[in-house]
């Protein structure tokens, strides 16, 4: 070690320091949401149910789109079926556990889309600025003018009922959100003097913006993200409660819910569970998010 | 102020003007031919050309929007091809009772937000806290639609306390407020009332919980004031912001009642775009969604002006 000349020594620590310092952070956010037991419990509950969705031709379960007139609407505790049977007979434990493949994908789809299209806008919008900026940012301004509800219906209703035009819909009301977190913290990082040193040892627009400018604002802009995860599957599903997204016999929560709405005055706590499922999902990962905010607030 | 207000102003035209491109275009990006719901199937060539000329539809787009611009400035947002009768009439009159219900589930909402928010916010990190920080990430959290329809299981269904859907005797356009109607209400207002509610909650809590920790209220506290006095300090430097908060969930529960007005059958617009979608009535679904959306640009206006008003912080720049 000792041949090696001074300069090179110096060069390694250089590179090493920042690359330490940012695993300690992340490092850091990973140790204190783990010791959140709120987090962990909430977390837990979301593993257990994407992994039973995942693995659910291999549980053992009912067929989910297989009826019966003469076992409809049994109640919950019916030997055989545990979460009684739907108003055609189906098994509601399988629909249920079926039906959150297709609640998850189009709830959490559309914010992982947006999620990309939106940091990409707003990164360009907040590095390059001027026009672009604006061109940008006011096209983001129009969506802002409709209640997001609205829009998301009023999308999915023009396009016509279906789950791709569903995830169309959701992932245009969600893009101009994240677009403008991720160009409000893109401004705030563009004039920090390591990106000025940057630049002026020559690295071009696109390595700055992916190497560092992208590695600072990605953090803020994930954890708004996971906060719309709640919204969007409770807007998921409502579009599929309305007719507008899955269509039957296809198991998904909110489209169960809508079926059964005419069952509440026959067998009303069957009728009520797929929205108790969509309420976990979507509180689970309102907690986490929270979680995961406060965590990444080392400050305090 | 004033130079604010005008600017503010202005700067809503081009906002509006991009609300209405949008609502126009919704329509355009439709599968299908416009004339689907009006044209009978064995229809000739002759008549679907003569109709199409008749509603506009042969002329290039951007003649097909100046033309509806114009028409919508002079209020006439063309016939619902379903009823035939004008679609403004029909949306102002869904208006009134979504704003009736907006309004019942913004007393009960705000006021409940307010209250939770203030006292989590005064007593942070006590069990008082995070009982009613759970409360509002609830509220926050549950599929309204699913909460209408736990109601109406146990307050309909079990109970027999109160009725399930509908607005009450007469219909959609025979509101009143006694008994026999806002017993209709009562449901439809609390499942709205649970969103705003819970964002009411935390904004307070977070804004009460700054306001307390921050230099002046020590000093406050310190030259001997009694905490009625520092509350009244608390609660002047929340407002505008609060307001605002408040003024943006307004305009939510107004343009997003859909799910709710479709489980309670509600006759309000959201009830009313739903028929609006299901029966492709595209000049109704147009309308509704361009009154909506117009209704929320000028509500937001108004809680900017207001805020600079109350607000002496707010620098016009």
């Amino acid at each position: 070690m000792s041949e090696l000349p001074l300069s090179a020594m110096n060069e390694a620590a250089l590179q090493a320091a920042p690359a330490t310092k940012a695993r300690g952070y992340w490092a850091t956010v990973g140790r204190r949401i783990v010791r959140d037991k709120v987090s962990m419990a909430c977390a837990l509950v979301l593993i257990m149910i994407f992994l039973s969705a995942i693995l659910a031709p291999w549980l053992g379960l009912e067929d989910p789109y297989k009826g019966s007139m003469i076992r409809r609407l049994r109640h919950i505790g019916t030997a055989g079926y545990p979460f009684g049977t739907d108003e055609l007979g189906r098994d509601m434990l399988a629909r249920l556990i079926y039906g959150g493949r297709l609640s998850l994908l189009i709830g959490i789809l559309p914010v992982i889309l947006a999620f990309v299209f939106g940091t990409s806008l707003g990164l360009v919008a907040g590095y390059v600025g001027g026009k672009l900026n604006t061109a940008i940012m006011r096209t983001v301004d129009v969506f802002y003018a409709f209640p997001s509800v609205l829009l998301a219906i009023a999308i999915s209703g023009a396009l016509g009922a279906g789950i791709l035009n569903s995830i169309v819909a959701l992932t245009i009301v969600f893009v101009p959100q994240i677009t403008r977190v991720a160009e409000s913290v893109t401004t705030g990082v563009r004039n920090m003097d390591f990106v000025e040193a940057a630049r002026a040892s020559g690295a071009g627009p696109f390595t700055i913006m992916r190497v560092h400018i992208l590695g600072n604002v990605l953090g803020a802009i994930f954890v708004y993200a996971t906060s719309l995860i709640s919204v969007s599957m409770i807007l998921a599903a409502g579009l599929s409660f309305l007719g507008l997204g899955t269509k039957p016999p296809e198991p998904e929560w909110g489209l169960m819910l809508n079926t059964l709405r005419t069952a509440i005055y026959v067998n009303p706590w069957v009728a009520a569970l797929p929205g108790a499922m969509i309420f976990a999902v979507s509180i689970c990962f309102n907690l986490l998010s929270d979680g995961l905010r406060s965590a990444m607030d080392i400050r305090n | 102020m004033l130079a604010y207000i005008a600017r503010r102003i202005v700067y809503v035209i081009p906002i509006v003007i991009s609300v209405a491109l949008v609502c126009f275009l919704l329509v355009h990006i439709t599968p299908g031919d416009p004339l689907v719901a009006v044209l009978p199937a064995d229809a000739s060539q002759e008549l679907a050309a003569q109709l199409r000329a008749a509603y506009g539809f042969d002329r290039p787009l951007p003649v097909q929007f100046g033309l509806w611009l114009l028409r919508a400035l002079h209020g006439d947002l063309g016939n619902s091809i379903a009823t035939g009768r004008p679609v403004l009439a029909e949306v102002m009159r869904a208006v009134g009772n979504t704003v009736t219900l907006a309004i019942a589930a913004a007393i009960i909402g705000f006021t409940m937000g307010v209250l939770l928010g203030l006292i989590a916010g005064y007593f942070r990190e006590t069990w008082i806290d995070k009982l009613a920080t759970s409360f509002a990430i609830a509220g926050v959290s549950v599929p309204h639609y699913w909460l209408g329809m736990l109601l109406v299981i146990i307050f309909s269904v079990q109970l027999n306390w109160l009725p399930a859907v509908g607005a009450g005797p007469g219909g959609s356009s025979a509101w009143a407020w006694d008994w026999a109607h806002l017993q209709y209400l009562v449901l439809p207002a609390i499942t709205t009332s649970v969103i705003p509610m819970g964002i009411v909650t935390r904004t307070v809590r977070a804004l009460t919980g700054d306001i307390l920790s921050q230099d002046f209220v020590e000093a406050l506290r310190a030259k001997g004031l009694r905490e009625t006095g520092v509350f009244r300090h608390v609660v002047k430097n929340a407002a505008p912001t609060a307001l605002a908060v408040m003024g943006l969930q307004l305009g939510y529960m107004l343009g997003g009642s859909i799910l709710i007005e479709t489980v309670f059958s509600w006759p309000g617009s959201g009830f009313l775009l739903n028929s609006a979608i299901f029966q492709r009535d595209l000049p109704l679904l147009q309308g509704t969604i361009l009154v909506l959306a117009l209704f929320f640009v000028f509500l937001n206006l108004l809680v900017d002006i207001a805020q600079a008003a109350i607000d002496p912080r707010i620098k016009r720049g």
